[in-house]
């Protein structure tokens, strides 16, 4: 795709080299490319037209360097704005746990990878942080759901433990035994699985709001797939307009999606996106990381090392 | 209902007015934000323009024609599948994604399939995920049906072997197969689920009778690749769409249609047991345009 959108720039700038400055009349032509080339990456569209004009407004009366071709040029221009837009380079993974017990609240659509990223976040903080942590599972929906968390829970070795289940409690309940647990227990962290939900379902998402309240949450992690489509900006807004979200987890970044949505739903929230998930094992979360998605983005291909050979020319 | 798509607001400024080239680059743009991608969005909307450019035209009129045009593209995928029918046993597997809903619509469809008194079997065949297993089972139990199981981690092939082995012994209707969630670029477990496929044709040549590939109505363009990869991998006989209930609409189910000659079977409107509608061309495109 990355190699399209580069052929497809340079076919527009052919001729150009050498000529001066950018007009608005190129960049116009570039820019249409590189919205078709974004929204095919799932970029929701708002967000897709304010990075046009962000793009645009950098873009215009750029000089044309003599060694670079305008569309390398532009390319470079396009990639330090989606770094930007998504953060920068030094991405902050680390988490708010300092008050033990600290509570980290995940929550997100059905499906979209909370009970994995939970059980991943505890192996994270208990092997890399030397942290106790404590997992409780606040769906009482999903068939299993307690199970499954129970489970990555002993995968997870001695420092993770699982609050015991009890049928046919309600999931505010739940959270408060989880906190009586966490504090009576010594743990550094509990952490919060709740169901998953649609942001129309209001009963669910006042659920979810009440959990909020009764836990204080230190950190509200929304976790969304990185497949998702335009959707991605409904659903973090949504979320983010009831609950006191402190960032974002990107799952399924080992798949070939082109991860627009991560760009949407930073845009639309302004968080920070801490993780993303690389795998279904445990051990498959890193840190989030601009640069890579960026490049994902305009559809990876070997965009940093084009790139990099530009900013060397420049 | 619940039509709060962007789509719905969008169209609600319109009002009556001219089909001209602004409206319709507004109408682009809001097909293009309920997934149908660039290309097939302005495909539908310059569709639309042949017939009506310049004419004044209601919001309620753009809505209905907008429907129409992409009920065009949908309704010969519309296609009522009954499960319960069709050779013995009826050999149906369920692939997919990751969490796209595929335990979930075995389970929707084991419990109809009760009502109607059909003889099936449940097979756990995700023998990788955390309570996979168990939450197939929960759903076996509603529905009454038997699930059969080996424990995480065995060979998921030999599992439906011994399945469809039992099935043919004790004359059953039909063996619904789930599969474990894998994301179609990963090539050893894609190379595991044909393996899958290839075990079930070992017993009966023409095995699995329905592959059917569970696509989750959030996701994006990633979708098309999804398609492609389990076609060419398990042989997808049709697809169902999941978790409509949301705030997505699924458009990207056009532009599939418009790609591949593949059956829509049901689409997924909840987590209960009676959460599965049969798909309807004209009902799914209404509700992508807000035209309820
Ligand atoms: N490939 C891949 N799979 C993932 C990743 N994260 C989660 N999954 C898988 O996605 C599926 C759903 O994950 P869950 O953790 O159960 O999702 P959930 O949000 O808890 O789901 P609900 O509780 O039903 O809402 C499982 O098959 C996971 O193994 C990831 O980063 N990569
Ligand atoms: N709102 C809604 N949720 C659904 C629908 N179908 C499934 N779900 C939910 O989506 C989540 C994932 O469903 P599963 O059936 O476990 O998905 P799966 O494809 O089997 O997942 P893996 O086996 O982990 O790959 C669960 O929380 C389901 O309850 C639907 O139509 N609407
Ligand atoms: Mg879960
Ligand atoms: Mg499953």
């Amino acid at each position: 795709m990355f190699d399209t959108l580069s052929e497809r720039l340079g076919g527009i700038f052919d001729g150009l080299t050498g000529r001066g400055a950018l007009s608005e009349k190129d960049v116009s032509a570039a820019l249409r490319e590189i919205r078709v080339a974004l929204l095919e990456a799932d970029v929701a569209l708002p967000v897709v037209k304010d990075f046009i004009g962000n793009v645009k407004s950098r873009a215009v009366g750029e000089e044309v360097i003599r060694s670079v071709k305008p569309g390398q040029q532009v390319i470079k221009i396009v990639y330090d704005a989606l770094i930007e837009m998504l953060g920068g380079e030094d991405s902050d993974s680390s988490l708010r746990i300092d008050s033990p017990p600290a509570v980290i609240l995940m929550a997100g659509l059905q499906g979209s990878g909370k009970t994995t990223t939970t059980g991943k976040l505890a192996k994270r903080l208990s092997e890399k942080e030397r942290k106790k942590v404590l997992l409780a599972s606040l769906d009482t929906r999903r068939p299993a759901a307690m199970e499954q968390l129970a489970i990555l829970a002993d995968q997870c070795g001695d420092n993770v433990v699982s609050l015991p289940i009890i049928q046919g409690q309600l999931a505010t309940d739940i959270a408060r035994r989880a906190m009586n647990a966490a504090k009576l227990g010594g743990y550094d962290v509990l952490i919060l699985d709740t169901a998953g939900r649609t942001t129309i379902d209001e009963q669910m998402m006042n659920e979810v709001a009440e959990i909020a309240d009764i836990a204080d949450p230190s950190e509200t992690l929304l976790v969304a797939d990185s497949l998702t489509g335009q959707d991605a900006v409904e659903t973090a807004n949504r979320f983010h307009a009831r609950l006191p979200l402190t960032g974002l987890v990107l799952t399924r970044m080992d798949g070939d999606g082109r991860g627009g949505a991560a760009l949407s739903m930073r845009a639309v929230t302004g968080l920070p996106i801490k993780f993303m998930g690389v795998g279904e094992k445990l051990d498959g979360l890193d840190a989030f990381d601009a640069k890579r998605v960026a490049g994902r983005i305009l559809g990876q291909g070997d965009i940093v090392s084009l790139v990099e050979k530009a900013a060397e020319q420049m | 209902s619940r039509s709060s798509s962007r789509l719905t607001s969008g169209l609600a400024v319109f009002g009556r007015r001219k089909l001209d080239d602004d409206t319709l680059e507004e109408l682009e743009d809001l097909l293009i934000s309920s997934d149908l991608g660039a290309n097939v969005a302005t495909r539908v909307t310059s569709s639309l323009a042949k017939e009506r450019f310049d004419k004044e035209i209601t919001e309620d009129e753009i809505r209905l024609a907008l429907a129409e045009e992409i009920t065009d593209v949908l309704r010969p995928r519309e296609k009522i599948v009954d499960f319960s029918d069709g050779p013995r046993p009826r050999i149906v597997m369920f692939v997919g994604v990751n969490g796209s809903g595929k335990t979930t619509t075995i389970g929707k469809i084991a419990s109809k399939l009760k009502e109607q008194g059909a003889k099936a079997l449940l097979v756990a065949g995700d023998t990788f995920r955390a309570a996979a297993l168990e939450q197939l089972t929960v759903w076996g139990e509603r529905a009454d049906i038997p699930v059969m199981s080996k424990p995480i981690g065995s060979d998921a092939a030999g599992l439906v072997y011994e399945a469809i082995e039992k099935a043919k012994a004790d004359d059953l209707d039909l063996v619904l197969i789930d599969t474990a969630g894998r994301l179609q670029n990963k090539t050893e477990l894609m190379a595991e689920l044909e393996k899958i496929v290839r075990v079930t044709r070992k017993l009966d040549p023409n095995a699995p009778h329905d592959v059917i590939l569970v696509l989750d109505a959030t996701v994006g363009q990633n979708a098309l690749s999804q398609v492609e990869a389990f076609k060419n991998t398990a042989g997808v006989t049709g697809l169902v769409m999941t978790k409509l209930d949301g705030t997505a609409k699924g458009g990207v189910l056009v532009a599939i249609a418009e790609a591949h000659d593949l059956p829509i079977h049901f689409i997924g409107i909840g987590e209960k047991a009676e959460d599965l509608r049969p798909f309807s061309a004209e009902a799914f495109s209404k509700a992508l345009v807000g035209a309820e």
